[in-house]
C-alpha cells in the first residue's frame, strides 16, 4: 500500500456515510473545543495567561540574550552530533556486516551496548567520569555531542545494516560479477542505495537527536532549556510560559527538519534512481521504524 | 566496588530500577492503547479524526520528553488539578506515566501505520467488496495482519520507553539516573564502578529483550 | 559564537595542559597553574557563577547580576584583573566541582556551601557569607512556622541538594518534591502545588523580592542550619585560596563588601551582614 493507504480502508462515502461522517466531525470537533476551552480557563484561573508572564516574549532583548543563544547552542551541538552519528553509524554498520569476526563481533558489542544505555546515564558518565580517566577536562558541549553520537550513531548503525541487507542481492552479485571487491561493492553499490532507502529513518533519528540535546542542561550545557526556560523563568517568574515557547520552537525546528527530508525524498524519487521501498522486500519498511528517545 | 556493599546504596539502586520497571510497564500499556486509537484515527474516513491524529503525532513526537513531563506536572497537575494520588511519589509516578504514554503513543501510532502499509491492498479491497465497514475492515482484516509486522518496531519503541523512563527524574522521582547521580555525588571516587553497574543493568535487561523481539518478529512475520 | 566556543574549548584544553605540565609538584607555591599567576600574567579570570538565582547570580540580558557577581568583582580587583578581563561561565549545582577540577573555570562563586565532601576535591576560601536553610511560603500561610511544622506538608527543593537531603533525613514527615531548579519550585509554590520551598535563606529572599512575587511570598525567617558560602578554587591552589582570603579581609574593612551587599540583596532593605574574618578557612 502506498501513499493512498488511508483511502483503501473505506469506500467513497455515499449519502448516509457522508451524514454520519459530518455528525462525527461535529461531535468530535465540539468535544475537542470544549476540552481546549476548559484547559484555557483552568490556566487562566491560575493566572498563566497574565500579560507580565508573556510580555518578555515580545521584547527583542529576551530573544537576543536568552532564547537565541540557547537555540544556537542546541543547533550547533545537534549539527556536530548529526555528522558524527552518521559517520559512526556507517562505520559500525559496515563493521558489523564484515566477514571478519574480529571486526564484526566488537562492532556488534559496541552497538548493542550503546543502544541499551539511557542517554542521560551516558551523558552523566562522559561528563563526570571520563575526566577521571583521561585527566583532561570534558567541556559540556563535547559531553553532549559524544553522548548523542554514541547513542544515535548506534541506532543509525542498526538502521543502515537493515538497509544494506534489504538491497536486492542481485545488486551486489552484479557488482562481484564485474570484478568489484567487497569493499567496492559496499562503498559504491550498497551504501548509496541503502542510504536513500533509509532516508526516512535517518531523519526521524535526527529529530530524536535534536530533542535529546535538551538533556544537556542537566550537565550544565546552556542550551535552549537552560537559557530559554530556566534562566528566563528565573528572570521573569514565568517558567510555564517559557516552557510553552520553548516547546513551540522545538516543534517548528523538528517539523521543518522532517519537511525538508520529505522534499529531499521526493526529489530522489523523481530522479528515478532510488529503488522504492514498496518494491523491495517488506522487512525493509518494518525494520526502518526508528528507535525513540 | 565497596559502594555496593553499603545497604543504603543498594537500596537506592534497587528503588531506582523498581521505578523504571513500573514506569515502563504502565507506560507501555498506556502507549499501546493510545497508539492503536491514534493509528485508527489517522486512517479513518472522518477528516477531523485524521487531523487530530496527525496533530498529536506531530506535536508530541517533536517535543523533548523533558518538556512533556514538565507540562504533565505544571499543566496537568498544577493548572488543571489532576491529583492522581495523595502521595507525592505516587502522584509524580502517574504524571510520569501519562507523559511517557502520550509521547510514546505517537511512535506506536507511526509504527502501526507502517505495519498497515505492509498489508497487501487486496486484503482491504476484498473486505470492502464483501461489504465490510471501515471499522470491520480495520479491526478484523487489516490490524490482525499488521500486528505481526509491527512486533519489531514496537519492540524498539518499548525498549526506548524503558530508557526514556529515566527522564521522569526531572520531576523528582528517584529513578535510576537520579539514583546514579546521587551515588556519584556521595562517592566521587567510584564513578566508574557506579556507572558500569547502572549501565550494565540496563544493558543486561534490554539487549536480550531486543533479541527476544527480533526473534518474535521473525517467527510471526507473514511470509509473502 | 561558534568560533568563541571553539577558542574557549581550545583555551580550556591549553590551560589544562599547562596546568598538567606544572602540576607535578602541586604542593609547591607560586606555580603558574594558580589563579594568582594567571591573573598577573593574562589579566583574565574565568568565574563560575549561577545564572538563575535572583539576587545572587542571575543572567539578565547579556550580563550577570547579584551578590555573588559583586564578590567576583572584588576578587578580580584584588588580583589585579580589570573588569573587562572577567569572564563568566554558567554553572549548575551538579557541575561546580568538575568545572574547577577540569580548569573550565578558575574560581567558583555560586552559592557554594563549604562542606567536608567538597573540601576533598576543592580548595575553599571564605566563607564570605553564612546562609542558613529556611522556608519560603505563600504570604497568607499561617500553618508553617518552621521546619517542625512541616509534617504532612509538601516541601520543594532541588534534587540532590543539601537542603533536600536534610529534609529527607531530619524531617521525615514532610513530603519532599524535587525539581532541577528553584524557579520550578517557586512556580509550584505560587501555583499551590507545594506548600513550601526550602533552601538557603539568601536564595529564598532573592525570589521573594522579585517583582512577580512581591507580596505573594514570604520567607519564614527561622534558619535551621548554617551554610557557609565559600569560594572554590583548584585543590592544589593554596596560594590562590590564601590570596582570596586576604582580599576578603580587606573588603570587610574598606567598605567594598558592604557596597556589594547594598547594591544587590540589600536593596530590599535588609542591612549588610558583617564579614567575620576570624572564620575564614585556612586553605589547607
Amino acid at each position: 500500500m502506498s501513499a493512498n493507504t488511508d483511502a483503501v480502508l473505506y469506500d467513497h462515502p455515499g449519502p448516509r456515510a457522508k451524514v454520519r461522517n459530518t455528525a462525527l466531525t461535529i461531535v468530535f470537533g465540539i468535544g475537542l473545543l470544549l476540552v481546549l476551552w476548559w484547559i484555557y480557563r483552568k490556566f487562566d484561573a491560575k493566572g498563566q495567561w497574565a500579560g507580565p508572564l508573556w510580555h518578555p516574549f515580545v521584547e527583542g532583548s529576551t530573544w537576543t540574550s536568552y532564547i537565541l543563544p540557547g537555540l544556537w547552542s542546541t543547533v550547533s551541538a545537534a549539527a556536530v552530533a548529526m555528522v558524527f552519528s552518521l559517520i559512526f553509524g556507517i562505520v559500525f554498520a559496515v563493521g558489523r556486516l564484515s566477514d571478519h569476526r574480529w571486526l564484526s563481533v566488537p562492532s556488534g558489542v559496541v552497538v548493542e551496548f550503546f543502544r541499551a544505555v539511557p542517554l542521560l546515564l551516558m551523558m552523566f558518565f562522559i561528563f563526570f567520569g571520563i575526566p577521571f580517566l583521561t585527566e583532561e577536562p570534558m567541556p559540556p558541549f563535547w559531553a553532549v555531542v559524544l553522548g548523542l553520537t554514541f547513542y544515535n550513531g548506534s541506532v543509525l548503525a542498526e538502521a543502515f545494516r537493515a538497509g544494506i541487507r534489504a538491497v536486492p542481492t542481485g545488486q551486489s552479485e552484479a557488482g562481484y560479477a564485474i570484478g568489484m571487491r567487497k569493499n567496492q561493492v559496499m562503498r559504491e553499490i550498497l551504501i548509496p542505495q541503502a542510504a536513500r532507502a533509509m532516508l526516512p529513518v535517518i531523519v526521524s533519528q535526527l529529530v530524536v537527536l535534536v530533542k535529546d540535546t535538551a538533556l544537556g542542561y542537566i550537565i550544565g550545557y546552556t542550551e535552549l532549556l537552560q537559557d530559554g526556560v530556566n534562566t528566563v523563568g528565573a528572570n521573569f517568574g514565568n517558567v510555564v510560559a517559557a516552557a510553552i515557547v520553548a516547546a513551540i520552537i522545538y516543534i517548528i525546528l523538528n517539523a521543518s527538519l522532517t519537511f525538508f527530508a520529505g522534499v529531499l525524498e521526493r526529489r530522489t524519487r523523481r530522479s528515478g534512481r532510488a529503488p522504492r521501498a514498496s518494491a523491495g522486500p517488506a522487512p525493509a519498511t518494518v525494520n526502518a521504524t526508528p528507535e525513540t528517545l | 566496588m565497596d559502594v555496593f556493599t553499603d545497604s543504603a546504596n543498594i537500596d537506592t539502586y534497587v528503588t531506582g530500577f523498581l521505578w523504571i520497571l513500573k514506569l515502563t510497564a504502565a507506560g507501555a500499556v498506556g502507549a499501546l492503547v493510545l497508539g492503536v486509537l491514534l493509528a485508527a484515527m489517522r486512517v479513518s474516513p472522518v477528516p477531523v479524526l485524521r487531523g487530530f491524529g496527525t496533530a498529536w503525532v506531530n506535536i508530541f513526537r517533536n517535543t523533548p520528553l523533558t518538556l512533556i513531563v514538565f507540562f504533565c506536572y505544571f499543566g496537568l497537575y498544577s493548572a488543571l488539578g489532576f491529583e492522581l494520588s495523595d502521595d507525592i511519589d505516587t502522584n509524580n509516578y502517574w504524571l510520569g506515566v501519562v507523559g511517557l504514554s502520550v509521547y510514546t503513543a505517537a511512535f506506536v501510532c507511526e509504527a502501526i501505520r507502517s505495519g498497515i502499509n505492509t498489508v497487501p491492498v487486496g486484503q482491504a479491497e476484498a473486505a470492502r467488496a464483501i461489504g465490510m465497514s471501515f471499522l470491520q475492515t480495520l479491526t478484523l482484516i487489516v490490524l490482525p495482519q499488521a500486528a505481526r509486522a509491527v512486533v519489531a518496531p514496537l519492540g524498539s519503541t518499548f525498549i526506548a520507553l524503558a530508557k526514556n523512563a529515566t527522564i521522569v527524574g526531572t520531576i523528582g522521582l528517584m529513578e535510576s539516573s537520579t539514583a546514579m547521580k546521587d551515588l556519584i555525588n556521595a562517592n566521587g571516587d567510584a564513578v566508574i564502578p557506579i556507572f558500569l553497574v547502572f549501565a550494565g543493568t540496563f544493558a543486561i535487561v534490554l539487549i536480550p529483550t531486543g533479541y527476544l523481539f527480533g526473534w518474535l518478529a521473525n517467527r510471526l512475520a507473514v511470509k509473502r | 559564537m561558534r568560533i568563541t566556543r571553539l577558542t574557549a574549548v581550545v583555551g580550556a584544553l591549553a590551560l589544562a595542559m599547562a596546568a598538567a605540565a606544572c602540576g607535578g609538584d602541586d604542593s609547591g607555591s607560586g606555580s603558574a597553574s594558580g589563579i594568582v599567576g594567571k591573573a598577573s600574567k593574562d589579566k583574565k579570570l574565568v568565574f563560575g557563577v549561577k545564572a538563575d538565582q535572583p539576587g545572587l547570580g542571575l543572567q539578565t540580558g547579556g550580563s550577570y547580576t547579584g551578590f555573588d557577581i559583586e564578590i567576583t568583582k572584588i576578587i578580580a580587583k584584588g588580583l589585579g584583573v580589570p573588569e573587562s578581563g572577567i569572564e563568566y561561565k554558567t554553572t549548575v549545582s551538579a557541575n561546580r566541582e568538575p568545572f574547577i577540577q577540569q580548569g573550565q573555570v578558575d574560581v567558583v562563586v555560586a552559592t557554594y556551601t563549604i562542606n567536608d565532601d567538597r573540601k576533598k576535591v576543592v580548595n575553599f576560601a571564605g566563607p564570605y557569607y553564612v546562609a542558613g536553610q529556611d522556608l519560603l511560603v505563600r504570604a497568607d500561610e499561617t500553618a508553617i512556622t518552621g521546619p517542625e511544622s512541616l509534617a504532612g506538608k509538601k516541601v520543594c527543593s532541588v534534587s540532590g541538594s543539601t537542603p533536600a537531603k536534610r529534609i529527607q533525613t531530619d524531617y521525615k514527615d514532610a513530603k519532599l518534591q524535587q525539581f532541577d531548579s528553584y524557579s520550578k519550585c517557586v512556580t509550584a509554590l505560587a501555583d499551590k502545588s507545594v506548600d513550601a520551598v526550602t533552601t538557603d535563606d539568601i536564595i529564598l529572599a532573592g525570589y521573594a523580592a522579585q517583582d512577580q512575587y512581591a507580596g505573594k511570598l514570604k520567607v519564614v525567617g527561622k534558619k535551621f542550619s548554617d551554610e557557609p558560602y565559600g569560594i572554590g578554587v583548584k585543590k592544589s591552589d593554596t596560594e590562590g585560596c590564601n590570596k582570596i582570603n586576604e582580599i576578603l579581609k580587606t573588603a570587610a574593612t574598606d567598605g567594598s563588601y558592604k557596597a556589594a551587599w547594598d547594591a544587590t540583596l540589600g536593596k530590599s532593605g535588609s542591612a549588610a551582614p558583617t564579614l567575620d574574618v576570624s572564620k575564614l578557612t585556612n586553605c589547607s
